[in-house]
């Protein structure tokens, strides 16, 4: 290949490097390794990480099953090793999935249009915000801080330079938005209005009645979703103007945070203003159905500077996995699961309380995380729980100072009663 | 007309319709354990916020789920199935190995919020990787946290602007060379920055004097890729960064070339204040049909304080944990730490590299990019004649005389069984024909696909119209994307429904 190319050396094909810049070594990286031991070497990384816990962790990443039938799909070749469908003539396997994906999406959230996926929940969120601003041509966005603090994290970085100020709106007693508060601070110059539900304590806000009061002023309701299972048996934010939603409980492994799964979705009027890659229907020159990336002037490749967001890859592969997860439970299966969900966690709630722990939020619902105020140190109460190979909840005080000893506990279809009343005695002493 | 294609042929395809159109009710894919504790009346516990169904949720059988993907993935050209010479996408082999190693248990089944004392394997993986990376790219510091390579760039810059900000003057604006991708000016117009375009000489590369001319006190950095979308590397690169260190501006450098680097030089030494990688492209992490990627950001030591929070350290006892206390920072630009499972893939396969097998890896894939190049000159036209590291840009000029454009002789790729390169960017380039065979393939693929892209410039030549209707062998024909933009149909709907609307 080299003389046909003619030249002498391959070091002759990186003449245009200047040579003072040319590395005259090896890199200080450690050796070759063998697939053996590239194996044996995670596997010592994995033992590290503590095998075989039970987990009362939630807060924004959440252990659900995961059918096996989703890893034999997306290991085949055809999907992991393709890219972006930009040919949808050999594309069609990966364009007609996503298109399936949005139309699942629409059906759990209740909205007209969703598109093929964003990095994950924080950034969607992020985003979300910022197509209120285009939309409303307004500034000013509110956020509940009843939303994941990583969340709120994410979008202050991102509106930082973007002329979008932010303000925050608290929680009640109850542990939903308070409703005065918001109608305080929503005015007529607030583009955009993020809450989450179930918020971050797991409380499921009054959509309704925060959509009156965000359109009052003309503004949009931004919904996040951090549990997804929670659409299985909670009624979708129909009021919303959009939602933005974390797929990963849709058999998205934990994999110690990503990757993950973000879905944005909203009402048709809006489609233009939507951020990422979009899937739609068309036909082809026989008049044969098939499915196209559209809509695509959005974006950072054709707009450039005026693009709706600088987003290029998305999360295709995770949302593959979403997107199968939700066929094998399909309309009866997503009832049911969620239903088994919110029977644990209102069980391991109660039994909790009979211990001695008191719900940090009553009189407004959750699906399946919810606060408890505990005597002692949570972290405390993690300690002995770890003992019994038990990851218990998640102390709030990081984020929420004012709620003290208060932690968040999360249960899912694979929590068992057993563990639930071995957590249920440590939360007492 | 189909004799002369040497590696595809027409086999039987599986037709398959949507999911939603083999459903019915009770058919079902799942099965619960029995519940173990009290069931609930979700209608008491959750009042009005209760769901009443799923609607169009889909009910099919396990079988029916396995067939169903499994035809549809039928239907996808992959880089299992051969050459992938999408520019500037850098489709390489994804070894199997990395798949197996991030879905042992310990790693996929790890929540982020466990505690740490369980976590030492995950942060062990995420501090190799680090270490490693750095050393790749000659920096001091780095963050894995981006979630793709546009949303490193993002992250580059407010860290770019954060060190101004910190010396008093954030400044006005972003330079862009004109054959950059598009994220760049989306990015810094994201950033609150101005960007100003900067024009590329007859070489390709970036025009000295017109650098010159436009950095001034109000550039905050200029975006390059090196090498840049023509697949040329800028030779000037060090004058560049003094240029724009003089006058007080950094170098961002978007690494989504950086396979072509790796092993042979490194951009910190060449200049470079920050950059991002895409272990997606560099680093083999699948591709997945659009994601997920991964864009960590390297930076130099002045940069470091910015970096997002958390940071991973070792502490005192000797096991690692995270640092949150970064008063400095610019923030988190995404929730936990980063897509982990693809850190994980990544650093398996540096480690099956080595020293010598990053570098072979470099070597051979400008080894392949030249010799394609040598073997289509001429019947393409080359716009740059400098020298082409790891992909080369050819434009349609001479097919275009026929009415052939870099469009049509893509589709017409389709049916010699290859993947297209990528069609019409740079944008510098009219009609770009941009096509990157990366280090995967061998000779054999290689000399199939010049075959295939010479046949083709043949048939530019002989039989036009051949072209203009291609791909032939393909599930569906060319398909309209004007209806589907004018029209969306973004979901599907139950046919009742579609006619009442």
């Amino acid at each position: 290949m080299l003389s046909d190319i003619g030249v002498k050396s391959v070091d002759d094909l990186f003449a245009a490097i200047p040579a003072e810049y040319r590395l005259a070594g090896d890199l200080k990286i450690p050796r070759s390794y063998a697939e053996s031991e590239i194996v044996e070497f995670f596997r010592d990384r994995a033992a590290e990480n503590g095998q075989g816990y039970a987990t009362f962790l939630g807060a924004g990443a959440y252990s659900h099953y995961r059918p096996v039938v989703i890893d034999a799909l997306v290991s085949r070749g055809e999907f992991f090793t393709a890219y972006t469908p930009y040919q949808p003539e050999i594309a069609q396997g990966t364009l007609q999935s996503i298109f399936e994906f949005q139309s699942m999406i629409c059906e759990l959230t209740g909205m007209d249009v969703a598109n093929a996926s964003m990095y994950d929940g924080s950034t969607g969120a992020a985003e979300g915000l910022m197509m209120a601003v285009r939309v409303t041509d307004r500034h000013k966005s509110v956020i509940a801080t009843s939303v994941h603090p990583e969340y709120r994290e994410v979008i202050t970085t991102y509106a930082r330079h973007q002329g979008m100020p932010l303000s925050t709106v608290g929680y009640g007693k109850n542990g939903r938005v308070d409703l005065e508060a918001l109608d305080k601070a929503v005015d007529n110059e607030t583009a955009g209005v993020l809450i989450q539900s179930p918020n971050f304590f797991g409380v499921i806000e009054d959509i309704a009645a925060i959509a009156d009061i965000v359109h009052k002023k003309g503004a949009l309701l931004v919904v996040s979703i951090a549990e997804a299972v929670s659409l299985g048996i909670v009624k979708p934010p129909d009021e919303a103007d959009i939602v933005s939603m974390e797929a990963q409980s849709f058999g998205v492994p934990l994999g110690y945070g990503g990757p993950y799964c973000g879905v944005m979705a909203t009402l048709d009027k809006f489609v233009r203003q939507m951020p990422g890659r979009l899937v739609g229907e068309t036909t082809d020159r026989n008049g044969k159905r098939g499915f196209v990336l559209t809509l695509s002037t959005r974006e950072q490749h054709i707009r450039r500077e005026k693009a709706t967001s600088n987003i290029c890859t998305n999360q295709a592969l995770v949302a593959l996995m979403c997107n199968i997860f939700m066929t094998i439970y399909g309309r009866q299966g997503m009832k049911e699961l969620a239903e088994q969900n919110l029977a644990k966690a209102h069980y391991a709630a109660e039994q909790f309380k009979k211990s001695g722990a008191k719900l940090v939020f009553e009189g407004a619902p959750f699906f399946n995380e919810f606060a408890i105020q505990t005597k002692g140190d949570p972290h405390s109460i993690n300690d002995r729980l770890l003992e019994e190979k038990i990851v218990g909840g998640f102390p709030l005080k990081k984020f929420y100072p004012e709620l003290g000893n208060a932690s968040l506990w999360c249960c899912t279809e694979t929590t068992t009663r057993a563990t639930i009343d071995v957590a249920a005695k440590e939360v007492a002493r | 007309m189909n004799s002369k294609i040497k590696k595809a042929t027409t086999h039987i395809s599986q037709n398959e319709g949507l999911i939603f159109e083999k459903s019915s009710p009770g058919k079902k894919a799942f099965k619960l354990p029995p519940l173990d504790v009290s069931e609930v009346n979700a209608g008491e516990l959750l009042g009005k916020a209760v769901r009443e169904d799923l609607g169009q949720m889909p009910e099919v059988s396990e079988i029916e789920i396995i067939r169903h993907f499994t035809r549809l993935s039928t239907w996808n050209y992959a880089v299992d199935h051969g050459m992938y010479p999408l520019g500037s996408c850098t489709m390489k082999y994804n070894a199997r190995v990395n798949e197996t190693v991030a879905r042992l248990g310990g790693l996929a089944e790890a929540h982020p919020y466990q505690p740490e004392r369980i976590s030492q394997g995950a942060l062990r993986i995420i501090k190799m990787l680090s270490d490693q990376l750095i050393e790749i790219t000659g920096m001091d510091a780095i963050t894995l946290q981006p979630a793709a390579g546009a949303h490193g760039e993002l992250t580059g810059i407010l860290l770019v602007r954060a060190y101004l900000e910190s010396q008093g003057n954030p400044r006005k604006k972003i330079l862009v060379p004109d054959s950059a991708h598009g994220t760049n000016p989306a990015t810094a117009a994201m950033c609150g920055y101005a960007v100003e375009n900067l024009k590329s000489n007859a070489a390709g590369m970036v025009d000295m004097a017109s650098l010159e001319a436009q950095v001034n006190e109000d550039v905050a950095a200029l975006m390059l890729t090196n090498p840049n979308t023509l697949g040329i590397f800028e030779q000037q690169i060090h004058k560049i960064a003094d240029v724009l260190h003089a006058k007080g501006a950094l170098l961002y450098m978007d690494g989504a070339n950086m396979n072509a680097l790796v092993g042979k030089v490194r951009p910190g030494d060449f200049g470079a204040d920050v950059m991002h990688l895409n272990l997606h492209k560099t680093f083999s992490t699948p591709h997945g049909g659009g994601g997920p990627g991964s864009g960590p950001v390297a930076c130099k030591k002045i940069l470091e304080p910015f970096l997002p929070t958390p940071v991973v350290v070792t502490k005192p006892d000797g096991t690692l944990g995270f640092d949150y206390d970064r008063p400095q920072s610019i923030g988190r630009v995404r929730m936990f730490y980063g897509n982990f499972g693809m850190f994980v893939r990544a650093l398996a396969y540096i480690m099956a590299n080595g020293p010598e097998g990053l570098r072979q890896t470099t070597e051979d894939a400008v080894l392949n990019a030249n010799y394609i190049r040598k073997h289509l000159l001429g019947l393409y036209e080359l716009p740059y004649d400098t020298p082409t590291m790891h992909e080369v840009v050819f434009s349609d000029k001479i097919q275009t005389r026929k009415g052939i454009k870099t469009g049509d002789i893509a589709k017409r790729l389709i049916d010699y069984g290859f993947h297209p390169y990528t069609v019409s960017f740079p944008l510098v380039v009219p009609g770009a024909l941009m096509i990157e065979p990366t280090e995967s393939e061998s000779k054999e693929e290689l000399d199939l696909f010049i075959d295939a892209m010479q046949q083709i410039a043949r048939e530019a030549e002989d039989s036009p119209e051949i072209i203009a209707d291609a791909p032939y062998h393909t599930r569906v024909t060319r398909l309209d994307e004007t209806a589907a933009a004018r029209k969306p149909i973004l979901r599907w709907k139950p046919q009742g429904e579609l006619v009442a609307k």
